[in-house]
């Protein structure tokens, strides 16, 4: 339709500003600070603009406003109009820090978090901290303050954005050292541009209004400040300040779902290698991407090339460029680089790819099939490739040597030896069987093609010129003379030495493909096995252990984990290897672990906080936050392979330490819930089974006062046994309840003594008589029984509860039966009933808690099966029920018959 | 009733005010002049100035315990001492008996059972070594002569049966423990060797005793001791 349906209301947009403008201020006063502080960034395109004097403007503007506001660093240069703006602001007092023998002044971020300001003013934010402070850069400080809730004001000029910085340095010939990432610009919640034209600029400096350093400083400055630079820069930032608002109005129409631009799909790729040039091309994907507000990708593909250590370096420093400007860091084998590039690209649907143009030679194109970037254009239909170009670099590329001198001179020494010894035995064959020297020819191309098997790019080649060479004076004629004389001399000659050097060439490449092959088939291994090593370990020690033993293994490095307590507090975790090495427990790397814990963000040797620390401490992330923290002692950089695998390990570790925490407290809170569900039970039961006897009891003895009663012997006498029998069941309750926990608590104590059986069989029949009065109760009791260890007390509260269960379940004048016999090495206890029984279902579970039979009276807990299985087990006996044949039920207890010390005679007569 | 004799005292230690109130009334009835503690220091005191004939002591006391009362009791005093006790309290009963208690009840108990207690340890505080003889039921023993009857039948005993008939005799109506009836028979090396005790307690009820699984004189008090019944 029209452009009116794509095009933002206004008057939406002002509404919704509104809305937003009036929660902010209902939530932000009062409330305690956890919300992430404000930044504000003062952009101006040099020294000189007034950044500080605006910002000091505005923070005395706020301090009349009521607000908290505190100066933790500003440089007046000694200006006295900007110092003026100082007076009646708090300002921090700087921190004193040592360096090469001269004191710095810094700026004091403990002093500052500790003071906990409302809005702090730092100024010049690219500044480089003095080593030893905790992070390296002044906008790292900024931004632990804008985590700890703190609003910031600070300044910038626009050529330390680490995007625009080589841009600059073109420009104007000054080299740029200090540099924020772009991404602080991004953090920014609102950046205020302070511009001034370069006329009235070059004004102020004529008027000495603008600091331009001491000495050399100062002369430099003045070729900085000209005019075309000028302009430049201000355009730059102006530039920088209009992107950012057209992503604000972007960001804010999405949130909103006001109608307009739809999200970006783009996802961008920046191919990256040891270059200088790669550099840039980083830079330039960065700006790509924030235009376009895509994420982006750095990918690296090592080839089977043999690398130095330079190259290796140049590589790292480019992706961890790269990643500190924002992108994700991909590295890839593969012996093709556009191959790789492509299948990267496709795995993360990329597209767009960066690509730097090609340096390579007319020879090389065409050996690899054409240029990197007509391969990649040949091969990727839908992805559009960026060429950037690479020709007016400030300084040249490094040439790579054709020849890398890596290997050792021993390997050399081998090489042109084996080589040398093949020349001379081949001469003296030569010679004794007359051969053709084409002959001699193949068999050093041989020797060529096995050396190569073993020894690397630069020997193999030594080794080759060293055959041709011996070809040459010993085989070709005229002898003893590198001239050839024969067209067909020479073409062989030449043929050979070219073969030799592809056939070198090629297997040492293909020996470096299988090397590489295998590094990465190790750190698969590696992670393979350390996954599945802690998915195996079960408990957190165990984890801890594993992991400890395995990184170190992996990395020969003293490795510690750290775990934090209720408080938070970080501890090394039990069950580690061995005692780790003394540097990583001292209290310094203990600090540089709690903060990498607190920030969740790795912090130690090769990160940017605190890096002259020791160690690197790693913290473990989960989506619940850092669970913990891997310190490791590094002794050497890590290669970004290795640093990966240390990444993929460290998280694998934390999942398995959140695994282990989660299940620890999930294993807690099922006992809590059973014990909680058990009391439940018990207390319903209980408050019944207690309420009963009470109230009968209450009833009776206040029915005893009554003056009617108290006159009628026959009624008087009823409620007496009332009174009693209600007394006795809730003794036999509590004893239970007593019987029950001592058990449950494992605090019951086994007082076995040697014990007549007759005297257990007696008192407890005396003691359930009452219960059994109308019941027919038999006791048979085998003679001649031998003593038996048990507790009396407690085998008496067996036969008790089995007994007083018959009297309740079974139907009055029914035979209730208590039998003691001997049965082989056993005591068996019986007792036997006519009363219903119980269901054969139910059987199996006669013996658990809270289980009751249903017939009869509704009284007792259920717990009486249950204490007597408890107490006979404790009795090394046995326990079961069953229903008997005629009806009724039979429970039979049965205990060992230990065989009994010998009872002296002596002194009997 | 003027002229009538004092009433016997008897002191109750207890912390519990029902227990008391009980004891009170029960006493009362039976003959007692009454006086309550509720904690263990009082206890000693009013033991010392009010000479009781009998004391009811609690094991369980909220400042010292029961047994410390009765260790600084026997220090001068040899008054009868009935402990009243939880069941599943056998160690502190023996500790108590062994410390000298005269005997024990578990609560809950009845006021029958207090008094036949009471009874019963009143009189063995006569020295039981002065007399010659005692008679229990049907039962007689001679102590000079060394001699036991059953119904004018002489009974021939062990040397071991009989000094443990002896010791329970002297002691008659009162628990001793099993280790004191150990340490007095045997030596108190002998103190853990339980199994003797069963089997000559065995061998002297068949001698003594009509229906030996059934005694009348010579009773079981569960994970206790024995007593030779007085009455």
């Amino acid at each position: 339709m029209t452009l009116q349906d794509e095009r933002p209301d206004p008057e939406a947009l002002l509404a919704i500003a509104n809305a937003e403008a009036a929660a902010d201020a209902l939530g932000s006063d009062g409330q305690p600070r956890r919300r992430p502080g404000r930044l504000k960034i003062f952009l101006g395109m040099c020294a000189g603009v007034g950044k500080t004097y605006t910002m000091l403007q505005d923070a005395r503007a706020r301090s009349a406003e009521g607000v908290d506001v505190l100066i933790g660093y500003v440089e007046t240069h000694g200006r006295p109009d900007t110092e003026a703006l100082l007076e009646g602001l708090q300002s921090l007092p700087r921190k004193q820090a040592p360096y090469r023998g001269v004191i710095v002044r810094e700026f004091d971020l403990d002093a500052a978090l500790a003071r906990l300001p409302a809005l702090i003013v730092v100024d010049e934010l690219p500044h480089s901290n003095a080593p030893g402070s905790r992070h390296p850069k002044r906008y790292q400080d900024v931004l632990e303050l804008l985590e700890a809730g703190i609003d910031v004001h600070t300044a910038l000029n626009v050529q330390h954005l680490e995007s625009r910085a080589d841009a600059v340095a073109q420009i104007t010939g000054v080299p740029v050292r200090e540099t924020v990432p772009d991404t602080i610009l991004e953090r920014a919640d609102e950046i205020e541009l302070i511009d001034l034209s370069p006329d009235e600029l070059l004004k102020r400096l004529a008027e000495g209004k603008v600091y331009l350093g001491e000495g050399r400083a100062s002369a430099a400055a003045n070729s900085f400040f000209r005019k075309g630079n000028l302009n430049a820069l201000r355009e730059m930032a102006l530039r920088v300040t209009a992107e950012r608002v057209d992503k604000q109005m972007r960001d804010y129409m999405r949130a909103k779902r006001i109608s307009g631009p739809w999200k970006s799909t783009d996802r961008l790729m920046v191919a990256v290698n040891d270059s200088a040039l790669s550099e840039r091309l980083v830079r330039h994907a960065r700006r790509l991407a924030y235009t376009l507000d895509a994420p982006w990708l750095a990918v690296h593909v090592e080839t089977a090339a043999a690398r130095g250590e330079r190259e290796r370096g140049g590589v790292e420093r480019n992706l961890a460029l790269a990643r500190e400007l924002g992108a994700e860091v991909v590295s890839t084998t593969d012996d093709d680089i556009a191959r790789g590039l492509l299948r990267v690209a496709q795995q993360h649907n990329v597209s767009q790819i960066v690509v730097g143009r090609p340096r390579e030679s007319a020879l090389r194109r065409f050996l690899g099939g054409g240029t990197l970037v007509a391969r990649l254009i040949d091969l990727s239909s839908k992805i559009d490739v960026h060429v950037v170009g690479g020709e007016d670099l400030g300084h040249a590329p490094t040439p790579r040597p054709i020849v890398q001198f890596h290997s050792t001179p021993a390997a050399y020494t081998q090489a042109l030896g084996i080589m040398l010894l093949v020349v001379m035995i081949g001469f003296g064959v030569f010679v004794g069987l007359d051969l053709d020297y084409q002959v001699m020819g193949l068999v050093f191309l041989f020797t060529v093609l096995l050396l190569s098997l073993r020894f690397a790019r630069g020997p193999v080649l030594a080794a080759t010129a060293l055959s041709a060479l011996g070809l040459d004076l010993l085989f070709i004629q005229p002898y003893l003379s590198l001239s050839i004389q024969q067209l067909s001399d020479f073409v062989l000659f030449g043929l050979y030495f070219g073969i030799a050097v592809v056939v070198g060439v090629l297997t040492t490449r293909l020996r470096n493909t299988a090397l590489l092959l295998r590094q990465r088939e190790a750190q698969v291994v590696a992670s393979f096995e350390f996954a599945s090593d802690m998915s195996g370990a079960v408990k957190l020690e165990d984890v801890c252990r594993v992991a400890t033993e395995r990184l170190s293994a992996l990395f020969d490095a003293p490795v510690q984990i750290l775990l934090p307590d209720i408080n938070r507090q970080l501890h090394v975790a039990l069950g580690q290897a061995g005692p780790a090495a003394g540097a990583l427990a001292e209290d310094r790397e203990l600090g540089v672990a709690t903060w990498a814990f607190e920030h969740a963000r790795p912090a130690g040797k090769q990160t940017d906080t605190l890096p002259t620390a020791i160690a690197q401490h790693m913290p473990m992330l989960t989506s619940n936050g850092a669970v913990g923290v891997i310190s490791i002692g590094l002794k050497d950089r890590l290669s970004t392979q290795q640093a990966d695998l240390l990444r993929a390990l460290v998280s694998q570790a934390a999942l398995a330490v959140e695994r282990e925490q989660l299940d620890e407290a999930s294993k807690q809170r099922s006992v809590i819930e059973e014990a909680e569900r058990l009391s439940k039970t018990l207390l319903s039961l209980i408050s019944h089974e207690l309420r009963t006897p009470i109230t009968a009891i209450t009833g009776a003895a206040s029915s005893l006062t009554e003056p009617d009663v108290d006159g009628d012997p026959a009624a008087r006498l009823a409620l007496h046994e009332s009174i009693q029998s209600s007394a006795a069941r809730l003794n036999q309750l509590i004893e239970n309840l007593l019987d029950m926990t001592r058990l449950e608590s494992g605090t019951l104590k086994l007082n076995a003594d040697w014990t007549d059986v007759s005297d257990l069989i007696r008192t407890v029949r005396e003691r359930v008589a009452g219960d059994l009065a109308e019941h027919e109760f038999i006791v048979d009791l085998e003679p001649g029984l031998p003593l038996v260890r048990m507790d009396v007390v407690l085998m008496e509260q067996v036969l008790n509860n089995l007994l007083r269960n018959a009297a309740l379940y079974t139907p009055k004048g029914t035979r209730v039966r208590l039998r003691a016999q001997r049965e082989g090495d056993e005591l068996v206890l019986a007792v036997m009933d006519r009363g219903p029984g119980i269901p054969i279902e139910e059987l199996p579970r006669a013996f658990e808690k809270f289980r009751r039979g249903e017939a009869g009276a509704s009284t007792g807990l259920g717990l009486g099966l249950s204490i007597c299985k408890g107490l006979v087990e404790a009795h090394r006996g046995s326990i079961a029920a069953d229903n008997r044949s005629g009806g009724g039920l039979r429970v039979v207890i049965r205990l060992p018959i230990d065989p009994m010390p010998k009872v002296p005679e002596g002194r009997d007569e | 009733m003027s002229d009538a004799p004092p009433r016997p005292i008897a002191l109750v230690i207890d912390d519990e005010l029902e227990i008391r109130r009980f004891l009170r009334v029960s006493l009362n009835a039976n003959g007692y002049d009454v006086h309550e503690v509720a904690t263990g220091a009082d206890g000693v005191t009013q033991a010392a100035m009010l000479r009781p004939e009998i004391i009811i002591l609690d094991i369980g006391l909220p400042d010292i315990s029961g047994l410390e009362v009765l260790l600084r009791l026997r220090e001068w005093s040899r008054v009868p001492v009935i402990a009243l006790s939880a069941r599943h309290g056998e160690s502190d009963k023996i500790a108590m008996l062994d410390a000298g208690a005269n005997d024990y009840l578990t609560k809950p108990f009845s006021v029958g059972e207090l008094m036949a207690r009471i009874r019963a340890a009143r009189r063995v505080t006569l020295p039981a070594s002065e007399a010659s003889s005692a008679q229990v039921g049907a039962l007689r023993i001679d102590f000079a002569a060394r001699a036991v009857t059953l119904n004018e039948t002489p009974i021939k005993l062990t040397k071991t049966e009989y000094a443990l008939l002896r010791m329970l005799a002297e002691n008659l109506g009162k628990v001793l423990t099993h280790r004191q009836l150990l340490r007095g028979i045997w030596g108190p090396e002998y103190e853990r060797e339980t199994h003797y005790l069963r089997v000559y307690v065995g061998q002297l009820r068949k001698k003594i005793e009509a229906d030996p699984d059934n005694p009348r004189y010579l009773v079981t008090e569960s994970g206790v001791g024995y007593r030779l019944r007085g009455e």
